[in-house]
């Protein structure tokens, strides 16, 4: 039993797994043409790899079986020399057709596209500055750690890093492609299907490449246009008396020197640009969720949540601290 | 009759006597140090290596207890982040690399008839540069200046500029030192292969198990400088500010990964080859049959070590690279698939037509089969770009790289310790504390590894020291997390068996598994001069039929350290060889080189003031002297 019994067990348990499998980020979940045109290439490996295997392994457990007790082999020399050749050239066979799968899917992964949605993601230790791309200027804006893409249109994604090298990575939309100083590499993605995604940095990157995760929400083209022409609005001006000390707090204290707020004096390039943050789900590049209580602790003590990330703990009295957290909640 | 039989035997006594007093170590302390006895070199070699594979298990142990609950706070990025450094580059440089090649060290002189290994003293100085090295890495790692970057150093993470301290430059050391003594041993083994075989055992007589050796060492003395290139330009960027690396001053980040994936490619194959070697020399004796299609096996083996070098760019296909230029790495690499199957065919078809006897070592090879036909096939999808685009990076190349480097080098490694066992201690290990440990071994290895594969489908990225739940990740890794204490159980397991053969094991005699190659034609464990003649070669596998006398040569001196030397082709018997005494100044030599490399960490006046000791050592190493070949070390 032992040898195959465990096979099948592992393989029971396996599909067992699967089922509980992810939909949000995982690579046989695909969304994209170009995740599909990989998961064309993960079908067909499974289906020669896997017979290919169970081959040799019946081969083998064959060999063992039939020369049990004192049995002596048969087979002449020439024989197996024969089966050598022929098992040669059925390897060498099916890698070509492999390879040559590989090479057609790979051409999708890079064919040109018309009218793509423009966006420049750089890196940083360790959240992700998104900024879409515009032919006219006054259109550009800039986000951080969330991507919105609309469904049924490729979106050309430039990559940069502004430190280490990272790697952008969303499994149901496409493959991975590493952002790397002095490199300008690009990825190119068709959403198909509307929903709420989620990438993360697939190269070691430092202390933090756990929580160097990417919110990726795939909208309709009305609900997309909304949401750009929401981004690209400065931030809204405060009217509660905590919300304006707040917002006077922050343009005033070490805030502003990393963090821009659009329409104020913030202007920060070092960390994300906060002019929307209210709008995004996650805080911190995915570490916490994002909601007024996790704010508040965030700004308190960023060190607690995510050790040796570069934001530091601002000394802040309590009323500070309040003030800015709800100033920043007005930021829709 | 009966008196000059005894004649005779009176003066084989006297011969081994002899033999005795001059391939014999001083006695003590002193013997220990300045041994260069290719037997005790490789014995202590495999157990420092074996210890380092311990300690580098029980990070991956404590990794595995971090990460098996989401939000684990087990271990913080810091600690974590060095753990998993340590853990890749002890098991990379430490262990499996320096393991083979000791294992080759102890076993390859024996195997083609020689004396000794070709340069001893090159050989003692290699196990104390390991030594120092790997001391040197755990002492910083404990004082918490180990490695921070993962065992592939990338830059810029590497650079001062993010790895600042000295905990990138003691690991980029450590790399020095460790291929340094690889490369010792890979000259030497090249030497006694090519020159040191016995008489008649001419190219196409070779075991299997020397020819991956010496393909291994030629890949070695090829791919070796690459990596201390990269590791040397890394030192000088970070110490004396070079700019290689740095893209902000036209350097590039991606020199580094060429140049250490030319090295780390064929690393792998560095580290997987012997064991293909082993696995040879195990199929054969049990299958009770030549091995079927030698020259296939060694057409293989040299076309596995060409094609290793044409590969690396498979570790790079997310960086950008021309897509056309990516796809020829793509065919490279499914075509190293050919000769391996090539290797799996002729060991199956010499199992299928030889009368199989299922030992502990034969049976860790059937593990390998299991294991490593499927990190095999895992290994061409990899291969393939857009598939790789996914799980590159993931825990589907965790999974990967474990299934072909335990599958495919450590079981067969475990094969030929219980194997070889026998010679290298005259005691046999215990069948049924084998079959326990080859059991925990491989179902332990499974539950661990196996369900990484799917936490890489499902987006698991690796070198994360933490993840969320509710993304289908926490069953699997709770599973990878168990799974790891019954891998750890089989290695204690192993431990015991040892421990217990070593006090009470059975006798093993000269030959317990009635193997056709010459290391088991001399004693278990064999004496220091290894033949008492020197054994003579008329077929592929010289010990069978069992009941037959090797034949032999006699001539060379006894009362002088002579080894002979054949040619390389047909080993016809070609001159006799001065081969060294032991000495101590291998060791001094280390411990100056040493010195020199430490001190170049924290300044670069290490590498001019520190040249001077070790100028003056190796001067007094190298003395040319006046020397016949020497009445032995006894004396």
């Amino acid at each position: 039993m032992s040898l195959r019994g465990l096979r099948w067990g592992l393989a029971a348990a396996g599909s067992a797994l699967l089922s509980a499998c992810n939909t949000v980020q995982s690579a046989l979940a695909p969304v994209a043409d170009e995740s599909r045109a990989i998961v064309r290439v993960w079908d067909l490996m499974l289906w020669i790899c896997g017979p290919m295997y169970l081959l040799v392994l019946l081969a083998l457990g064959y060999a063992l079986w039939r020369n049990r007790g004192n049995g002596h082999g048969r087979a002449s020399e020439r024989t197996l020399w024969f089966g050598l050749l022929g098992f040669t050239v059925l390897t060498a066979g099916l890698l070509t057709v492999l390879t040559a799968q590989s090479y057609v899917q790979d051409r999708r992964l890079h064919a040109p596209v018309s009218d793509p949605v423009n966006v420049r993601i750089t890196a940083k230790q360790w959240w992700w500055q998104v900024e879409y791309l515009d032919a006219d200027p006054s259109k550009q804006f800039t986000t951080a750690n969330e991507l919105h893409l609309p469904v049924d249109r490729p979106a050309r994604i430039e990559l940069r890093s502004a430190d280490v090298i990272h790697s952008l990575w969303i499994p149901v939309l496409n493959g991975k492609e590493d952002l790397i100083p002095g490199h300008a590499n690009t990825i190119t993605m068709t959403p198909r299907k509307v929903g709420r995604y989620r990438g993360q940095c697939a190269e070691f990157c430092g202390l933090q490449h756990a929580n160097m995760a990417l919110d990726v929400r795939i909208d309709d083209a009305a609900g997309f246009a909304a949401w750009q022409a929401h981004q690209r609005t400065p931030a809204a001006t405060p009217t509660t008396p905590s919300a304006i000390a707040g917002r006077n707090d922050f343009t005033a204290m070490a805030c502003a020197m990393c963090h821009a707020i659009d329409g104020t004096d913030a202007g920060g390039v070092v960390g994300p640009n906060l002019t929307h943050l209210a709008s995004r789900h996650r805080l911190a590049a995915g570490a916490l969720p994002l909601d007024r209580g996790t704010l508040e602790t965030w700004i308190l003590d960023p060190q607690r949540h995510k050790p040796g990330t570069n934001m530091p703990a601002v000394p802040l009295q309590p009323q500070q601290l309040s003030d800015i957290t709800d100033y920043l909640m007005t930021l829709n | 009759m009966a008196t000059s039989d005894s004649t005779i035997e009176s003066q084989r006594e006297r011969g081994r006597e002899a033999l005795l007093r001059t391939w014999s170590d001083r006695p003590g302390f002193m013997g220990w140090l300045t041994t260069v006895d290719h037997k005790r070199v490789g014995r202590r070699y495999i157990a420092t290596a074996l210890v380092f594979f311990v300690i580098a298990g029980i990070l991956a142990m404590l990794m595995r207890i971090q990460l098996s609950q989401p939000e684990n706070n087990f271990l913080g990025p810091d600690r974590y982040n060095q753990m998993f450094s340590m853990h890749g580059s002890m098991m990379m440089f430490l262990f499996a690399v320096p393991v083979m090649e000791a294992v080759a060290v102890y076993i390859v002189p024996l195997m083609v008839g020689a004396r000794n290994i070709s340069f001893p003293r090159l050989n003692a100085f290699s196990y104390w540069i390991y030594l120092f090295g790997g001391i040197m890495i755990l002492a910083a790692f404990l004082l918490d200046v180990g490695p921070e970057a993962g065992w592939t150093g990338y830059v810029p993470l590497s650079s001062s500029d993010f790895s600042a301290g000295k905990r990138t430059d003691f690991w980029a050391q450590m790399i020095t030192f460790t291929e340094v003594a690889a490369l010792c041993i890979a000259v030497e083994l090249v030497a006694t292969i090519l020159a040191m075989r016995a008489p008649g055992m001419t190219l196409r007589r070779i075991p299997l198990f020397a020819w991956s050796m010496l393909i291994v060492s030629l890949m070695v003395i090829f791919a070796m400088p690459a990596v201390m290139l990269s590791s040397s330009f890394l030192i000088s960027d970070r110490l004396v500010g070079t700019q290689f690396y740095n893209a902000g001053e036209g350097g590039d980040p991606l020199l580094w990964q060429h140049l250490f994936w030319f090295f780390g490619h064929p690393e792998v194959y560095i580290i997987f080859m012997p064991a293909l070697g082993m696995i040879s020399s195990i199929v054969e004796t049990f299958s009770r049959r030549p091995i079927f299609g030698y020259t296939a096996m060694v057409l293989a083996l040299v076309a596995t070590g060409f094609l290793a070098f044409g590969l690396w760019v498979h570790h790079m296909f997310a960086t950008g690279l021309p897509p056309l230029g990516n796809s020829f790495y793509t065919a490279a690499s499914m075509m190293i698939a050919i000769p391996s199957g090539v290797q799996i065919f002729c060991w199956i078809a010499t199992l299928w037509t030889g009368k199989p006897i299922i030992t502990v070592p034969l049976l860790f090879v059937l593990g390998f089969f299991a294991l490593f036909v499927l990190g095999g096939m895992t290994g061409v999808m990899v291969a393939s770009v857009p598939l790789d685009l996914q799980v590159h990076d993931t825990y589907f190349v965790v999974a990967h790289f474990h299934y072909v480097l335990i599958g495919g080098a450590v079981f067969p490694l475990m094969g030929a310790l219980y194997f070889w066992f026998p010679k290298f201690t005259g005691r046999m290990l215990s069948e049924a504390l084998g079959r326990l440990q080859f059991w925990l071994f491989f179902i332990g290895f499974n539950v661990t590894f196996f369900p990484m594969h799917i936490l890489g489908l499902m987006g698991m990225p690796r070198r994360v020291y933490t993840y969320p739940s509710g993304l289908g990740w926490d069953l699997p890794n709770m599973i990878a997390s168990l799974g790891s204490w019954v891998i750890a159980g089989s290695v204690l397991v192993f431990a015991f068996n040892v421990f217990y053969a070593l006090r009470a094991g059975r006798p093993a005699g000269d030959n317990p598994w009635g193997a056709p190659t010459l290391e088991w034609a001399t004693l278990s464990p064999p004496p220091p001069y290894n033949f008492e003649e020197m054994p003579v070669v008329r077929g592929s596998e010289p010990l069978w039929p069992l009941d037959t006398d090797l034949p032999v040569m006699t001539g060379l001196a006894k009362d002088k350290r002579e080894a002979l030397l054949t040619t390389s082709t047909d080993a016809l018997p070609a001159t006799r060889w001065a081969m060294p005494d032991p000495s101590i100044w291998p060791l001094w030599s280390a411990l100056a080189l040493t010195v020199l490399f430490v001190w170049s960490i924290f300044s670069p006046w290490g590498v001019v003031w520190g040249a001077i000791p070790l100028a003056v050592v190796l001067t007094v190493w190298f003395w040319p002297k006046r020397s016949e070949p020497s009445l032995g070390g006894g004396e």
